[in-house]
């Protein structure tokens, strides 16, 4: 084993046709550490963790999984992994037991029956075992993904969106399940487009366009953007956040709930902007830490012109 | 090379019960099952009518003279008889005619010119496979006309007064196999292969373009299983549903359309095996080349069309131009077309089917290499 890494890759590129979908991509995961991998759609998150397990081959580079390379020794990356897609990927006309049967059979388990009843019971779904995968709800399926790809002890998860259209208190649980796997040394690569979760990784990758834009914890990454950011309170303020559009040191305004975060590079000139607008108005405003949130919308918003002046 | 290697037999039976409780839940499967052999029985009651020439005929000749030469050439100006040979015997001739090398055995007995000089009016001997009544019965009908188009054109000078009168000698034809000439005698074997075509192929080639659809796929190359072990596990419950089609088939060839059962039914299902294999293979192959289910199923109409016009199930084979047989020579149906019907109808056993067995397994080597080198182990 070379580096103490779970995942080590380095120069992955891959393209489909002309369309260079991963490009020049390196990334490390700590072992037992929850690494987030945020993106737009499209910016190539699912193609870069299908290369980490095996699925894909790059065009060129190289890197290992578990200390297993991803090109060449993807029989033993795949047992030792645990994948969860970004689609349910599960048979939805085999019962829940089925797939799980199917999963444990064919990791080798020696004690199939009892791991297939614990895992059952740990999801509370024991009673409803003989039900068609297909008629489970959302939050459910990714339940039972995430206990099938747990099945095999893997010591490397990658998790494709696990949460995307689940609903918020089952998602609390789902990251409070990786939280106490990440504990017992368990790596996690998760990507997610969901900002509200960024605050929960220990560390972040942000891919824009195929690109690694930013890697780090959740305060180098603020700190490598320099942003500055005022929070706004008041009435209508959706209506206001219209009228500081355009205007100078104002880099993008963002709604949570209450408040409206404005946010800019330069802080001094953000700052007599935003002064001169809320002048003789009902609004209150005060300088607040940048949140990671603020800067992943900025870099979002900054790539989205970027590519829009291209096109 | 390492594709075979490891190969685990847990994992492979793994596959079948997967197969087999997802096969279960699936009606619409089930019912095409059922329903498509039935559905062909029926509506192939009814014959497509055929001209067929130049069908391979041998000749026992026990007596040569100008007069034989002269009734041998006539037949060959019917243009319904290629003479491909001489047979020095009846057990020689059987033995072509058992195994389909000839259609027709043209049988001229010893002292024949001399009986039909002195006006006793000999008898030609005429052997037709009748397995094929479509194939053979215009042939058949024509040698009937032979005695009197030779008395007229040929026989003149001395024999001249011969041909005023009653033909000089006779045709004696000998149905062999389907006495009485029916066709569901041979449309009724013939369409156990052309089921078992459409549906194992397009069953098979539905069941990996599935999962590629439904997203599974990438489930199932994430673990670590391997392909041959997918490809194979998932082949064997359609084996068994092949086995059910087969079955029915047998049941009502037996008992609605009451085709007599020559051969032995043990020797039929292994021949059945074999040819359920190759079908399962080449619907992994295509399987393994289409994209979407939608692809699957064009890819196994294509697949399924020239089997049904060129292995001699629609068409009779020797009636097809020589290039449509050479395709026909390569697609297992034909050649599982012929086993059957030697097996049903003609009682034939061991060696006897070795010619067209061969050309099943060959085949069915060929197209599985395809299919290992094609399936992807990635999502590229
Ligand atoms: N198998 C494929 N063939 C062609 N294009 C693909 C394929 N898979 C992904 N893409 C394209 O690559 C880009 C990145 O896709 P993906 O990795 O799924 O992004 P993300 O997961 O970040 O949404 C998309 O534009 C997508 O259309
Ligand atoms: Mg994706």
């Amino acid at each position: 084993m070379n580096s103490g890494y779970a995942i080590d890759v380095k120069g992955l590129n891959k393209s489909f046709g002309a369309k260079h979908v991963v490009n020049d991509v390196s990334l490390q995961v700590g072992r037992g550490e929850i690494h987030g991998f945020l993106g737009p759609n499209g910016s190539g998150k699912t193609t870069t963790i299908r290369i980490m397990c095996g699925l894909l081959k790059p065009d060129s580079g190289s890197g290992t999984c578990l200390g297993y390379d991803i090109i060449r020794e993807t029989d033993q990356i795949k047992r030792h992994i645990g994948y969860m897609t970004q689609k349910f990927s599960f048979w939805e006309d085999l019962t829940i037991r089925e797939n799980l049967d199917f999963v444990a059979r064919m990791y080798g388990l020696a004690d199939r029956r009892t791991a297939v009843d614990q895992t059952l019971e740990n999801l509370g779904l024991t009673k409803r075992s003989n039900q068609l995968a297909g008629t489970l709800s959302g939050g459910w399926k990714q339940r039972v993904a995430l206990a099938a790809c747990m099945l095999h002890d893997p010591q490397v998860l990658l998790l494709d969106e696990p949460t995307a259209g689940v609903d918020p208190g089952a998602r609390r649980d789902f990251w409070e399940e990786l939280h106490r796997l990440s504990t017992l040394g368990i790596s996690v690569l998760v990507s997610t487009h969901y900002m509200d979760e960024v605050e929960r990784c220990h560390k972040l990758a942000y891919i824009a366009e195929g690109k690694l834009l930013t890697r780090g914890t959740a305060s180098e990454v603020i700190a490598a953007q320099g942003l500055q950011t005022w929070a706004v309170y008041g009435e209508n303020l959706a209506e206001f956040s219209k009228t500081l559009q355009n205007l100078p040191g104002i880099g993008q305004t963002v709604m949570f709930g209450v408040m409206l975060h404005v946010s800019g590079k330069d802080g001094n000139m953000l700052e007599s902007s935003l002064r001169k607008v809320i002048a003789g108005k009902p609004f209150r405003m005060e300088h607040v830490e940048t949140g990671v949130e603020d800067v992943f919308i900025y870099m979002m918003k900054h790539d989205a012109a970027h590519s829009g002046e291209k096109r | 090379m390492s594709r075979l290697n490891g190969f685990s037999l847990l994992r492979w039976w793994n596959m079948v019960i997967k197969e087999y409780s997802q096969l279960k839940r699936d009606r619409l499967t089930f019912a095409m099952i059922v329903g498509i052999p039935i559905a062909q029985l029926f509506l192939f009651g009814y014959a497509i009518n055929t001209d067929p020439k130049h069908m391979p005929t041998a000749i026992i000749s026990a007596d040569q003279s100008e007069i034989t030469r002269t009734i041998i050439s006539t037949l060959k100006h019917s243009e319904y008889f290629n003479i491909v040979g001489v047979l020095p015997n009846e057990k020689t001739a059987d033995k072509a005619l058992a195994r389909g090398n000839v259609l027709f055995v043209i049988n001229i007995p010893a002292g024949f010119t001399r009986q039909l000089i002195r006006g006793e009016r000999p008898a030609i001997l005429i052997e037709a496979d009748a397995t094929d009544p479509m194939a053979t019965g215009l042939a058949i009908a024509s040698a009937s006309q032979l005695a009197r188009q030779v008395s007229l054109k040929d026989l003149t000078g001395s024999l001249a007064s011969l041909a005023d009168a009653a033909p000089p000698f006779k045709v004696h034809v000998h149905r062999l196999y389907n006495p009485e000439g029916l066709t569901q005698y041979n449309i009724i074997p013939g369409l156990m292969g052309v089921i078992l075509t459409m549906t194992m192929v397009l069953m098979t080639g539905l069941a990996i373009t599935r999962e590629r659809e439904r997203g599974t796929m990438e489930n199932l190359l994430a673990m670590p299983v391997k392909p041959i072990e997918v490809m194979t596990g998932k082949i064997v419950p359609y084996i068994a549903i092949g086995f059910i089609q087969i079955t029915i088939i047998l049941l009502a060839a037996r008992f609605i359309f009451s085709v007599p059962f020559v051969g032995s039914l043990s020797m039929m299902y292994l021949a059945a095996l074999l040819f359920v294999n190759a079908n399962l293979v080449v619907g992994i192959t295509l399987s393994s080349l289409a994209k979407s289910q939608m692809q699957a199923m064009q890819m196994s109409m294509f697949y399924f069309l020239p089997n049904l016009l060129l292995s001699g199930f629609m068409f009779p084979f020797m009636g097809m131009p020589t290039w449509a047989q050479y395709i026909g020579n390569v697609l297992p149906l034909t050649h599982f077309n012929r086993l059957i019907r030697g097996i049903i109808l003609k009682g034939n056993t061991g060696w006897d089917l070795w010619p067209s067995i061969w050309p099943i397994i060959l085949f069915t080597v060929v197209v599985m290499a395809v299919a290992v080198k094609f399936y992807r182990r990635t999502l590229d």
